[in-house]
C-alpha cells in the first residue's frame, strides 16, 4: 500500500518502512501541524500483560507508577537497568483486565524477554497493526468514524469500532499535536488506512516527517537521545518517575536515579539552535572556545515549522543554561550553537 | 555532441566555453528530498576529481557531492544560501552549484552524455 502511495521504502528493524511520500518531508510535516497526517507505525511492539499483579510486577522493571494508572488511562514510562540507564521507553495503558504496552521496534524482543524473566506472561500482539492519526484535525476526522473519539481525554484509551472493526485507540502521539494511535487487526489495517486517507484533511506521513515532528516537539528517540548510558534524570524525563516510586524506589538503578534527582546529574539533555542554516547531525561534538568537549548532539536536523536547523543532545550541566553558546565544528568550520529549552514548537495537545 | 555531461554520482556538468557549470540532477534531488542547505566550496578552491566539492543537506541527511573533474572553482551560486529549495524545483538550471575551470578538460570525455545517463538511471530501477 505504501508503494501505491508513491512512498520511498527503506528497511528498518526488519520492516519495509515508508520514509517519505512524493509530497516530501517538509510538506508532510507542515500538513500534520495544519490538518492531519496518518503514519503507519506497525513496526512498534504491542504487548499485553494479564493477571492481577501485572502492574505491580511491571514496576520491578520500570521507573513509573504502574499501579497508579487509572483504568482507561495511558502513561509514559521507561525500562531501566541497574546503572540507571534507559533500556527502552514505552507507553502503558490500563486496559481494565490487562495492561497494553507499546514499545520500540528495535527493543521489542529484548523487552519481551525482560517481561518474561520478571515473571510476567507477556503476549506479543503480532496480528495488530498500529496507525497514528496526528494533527489538529485528527479529532474531527476520527469522530466521523466514532463520535466518542472527540470526547476522549489526552492520554486516555478506549475500545472503539472504526469502520466496523474493533480498535484500541489512545489519544496520544509523537508529534506534539493532538491525535490518536490506533491499534487495529492487521488484516483490516490497510482498508482502515485507505478510509482515513480518503478524508480531505488527511495526508500520509512517513518516518522522515515523524522524526522532524518529534524533534520539534522535543520528544526523545530511543537509541539516539536516550539509551542504556543515559539516565531518566540526565534525559530530563523525571516527570516519568511519579511520587510513590521516588519515595519507594524498587526499580533497576533506583539508587543512582534517585541520587541524581536530589543532587545534579553531570549532564543534561537540552535543545540546541545552530547559527545559520546548516543542520547539525547526530554525533556532532560540542565544545567551548578552547576546544574542550562539553557534550554532543543526539538528534539534529531541519525543523520545517521552525524554519531552520534544530537539534537536541547533552551538555555538561553547567553549560545547559538557555542562551549559552557552544561550538560545533562540522566539516572543520566552527558554528556557534545556542542552548535552548525544549520543545521548539509549543505542544498542541488536547486539553480535557 | 551535447555540451552536457553526467556522472554516476548524479551530477551534471554543462560546458560553457572554458568554464564548466556543476549541479546535481533531477534524479539526485528526488532521491535527496527537500534540500535545506548546501555547503558550497569557496571561490578559488582547487578541487580534485573524486574529492568532496560540496555537501547537500536534506531534511533527513547530509550527502557529499564529489568533483567529477579536477579544476578551480570560479563562481558559486550564492542564491542557494537563501533559497536551497531551488535545487529541488529547478536542479539543472536555477539550482546550479558552482562553476569551475577544468585543469584537464579530457576528464570530461570520461563522463556520460544525456542518453547514456538516462539509461544509467533507468537501470537503477
Amino acid at each position: 500500500m505504501h508503494a501505491d502511495l508513491g512512498a520511498r521504502l527503506v528497511p528498518f528493524a526488519g520492516y519495509e518502512m515508508p520514509v517519505q511520500y512524493p509530497s516530501g518531508i517538509i510538506s508532510e510535516h507542515k500538513h500534520c501541524r495544519a490538518a492531519a497526517a496518518l503514519f503507519d507505525v506497525s513496526h512498534m511492539g504491542q504487548i499485553e500483560l494479564f493477571g492481577d499483579t501485572a502492574a505491580r510486577d511491571l514496576e520491578a522493571l520500570v521507573c513509573g507508577d504502574m499501579q497508579g494508572i487509572a483504568p482507561g488511562r495511558v502513561r509514559y514510562t521507561l525500562f531501566t537497568n541497574d546503572l540507571g540507564g534507559i533500556l527502552d521507553d514505552l507507553m502503558v495503558t490500563n486496559a481494565g483486565d490487562r495492561l497494553y504496552l507499546v514499545v520500540n521496534a528495535a527493543c521489542k524482543a529484548a523487552d519481551f524477554a525482560r517481561l518474561e524473566s520478571a515473571g510476567l506472561e507477556p503476549r506479543m500482539l503480532e496480528d495488530r497493526a498500529l496507525l497514528a492519526l496526528q494533527g489538529p484535525k485528527a479529532a474531527e476526522v476520527l469522530s466521523r468514524f466514532a463520535p466518542e473519539a472527540a470526547e476522549m481525554r489526552f492520554m486516555s484509551s478506549a475500545l472503539l469500532t472504526l469502520d466496523g472493526v474493533p480498535c484500541r485507540i489512545s489519544r496520544s502521539g509523537y508529534t506534539g499535536e493532538d491525535g490518536y494511535e490506533i491499534s487495529v487487526p492487521a488484516d483490516a489495517a490497510e482498508n482502515l488506512a485507505r478510509r482515513l486517507l480518503a478524508e480531505d484533511e488527511v495526508a500520509p506521513g512517513g518516518l522522515g516527517a515523524r522524526d522532524s515532528l518529534r524533534l520539534e516537539a522535543g520528544l526523545c528517540l530511543y537509541g539516539h537521545d536516550i539509551n542504556e548510558h543515559t539516565t531518566p534524570v540526565e534525559a530530563g524525563l523525571t516527570w516519568a518517575i511519579q511520587k510513590r516510586r521516588r519515595a519507594e524506589g524498587g526499580f533497576p538503578g533506583d539508587r543512582i536515579i534517585l541520587a541524581q534527582l536530589s543532587s545534579q546529574p553531570e549532564r543534561r539533555r537540552v535543545g540546541f539552535i545552530p547559527e545559520g542554516r546548516a543542520p547539525l547531525r547526530e554525533g556532532t561534538a560540542l565544545t567551548d572556545s578552547n576546544g574542550v568537549n562539553l557534550g554532543g548532539i543526539t538528534s539534529g536536523g531541519f525543523g520545517p515549522s521552525v524554519g531552520g536547523p534544530i537539534a537536541m543532545g547533552y551538555a555538561l550541566t553547567a553549560w545547559t543554561t538557555p542562551g549559552l553558546s557552544l561550538i560545533a565544528s562540522p566539516r572543520g568550520k566552527e558554528v556557534p550553537v545556542k542552548v535552548t529549552t525544549l520543545p521548539f514548537v509549543a505542544p498542541n495537545y488536547h486539553r480535557g | 555532441m551535447s555540451d552536457l555531461r553526467f556522472s554516476e554520482d548524479h551530477e551534471w556538468l554543462r560546458i560553457e566555453g572554458d568554464t564548466v557549470v556543476v549541479g546535481i540532477t533531477d534524479y539526485a534531488q528526488q532521491q535527496l528530498g527537500d534540500i535545506v542547505f548546501i555547503d558550497l566550496p569557496e571561490v578559488g578552491k582547487e578541487v580534485k576529481k573524486g574529492e568532496e566539492a560540496a555537501v547537500v543537506e536534506s531534511v533527513k541527511a547530509a550527502s557529499e557531492v564529489y568533483a567529477s573533474i579536477s579544476g578551480t572553482v570560479t563562481e558559486v551560486n550564492e542564491s542557494l544560501a537563501d533559497e536551497p529549495a531551488k535545487v529541488n524545483m529547478d536542479p539543472e538550471n536555477e539550482g546550479w552549484f558552482f562553476k569551475m575551470k577544468p585543469s584537464d578538460p579530457s576528464e570530461l570525455e570520461e563522463l556520460m552524455e544525456v542518453s547514456a545517463y538516462k539509461d544509467f538511471v533507468a537501470g537503477l530501477g
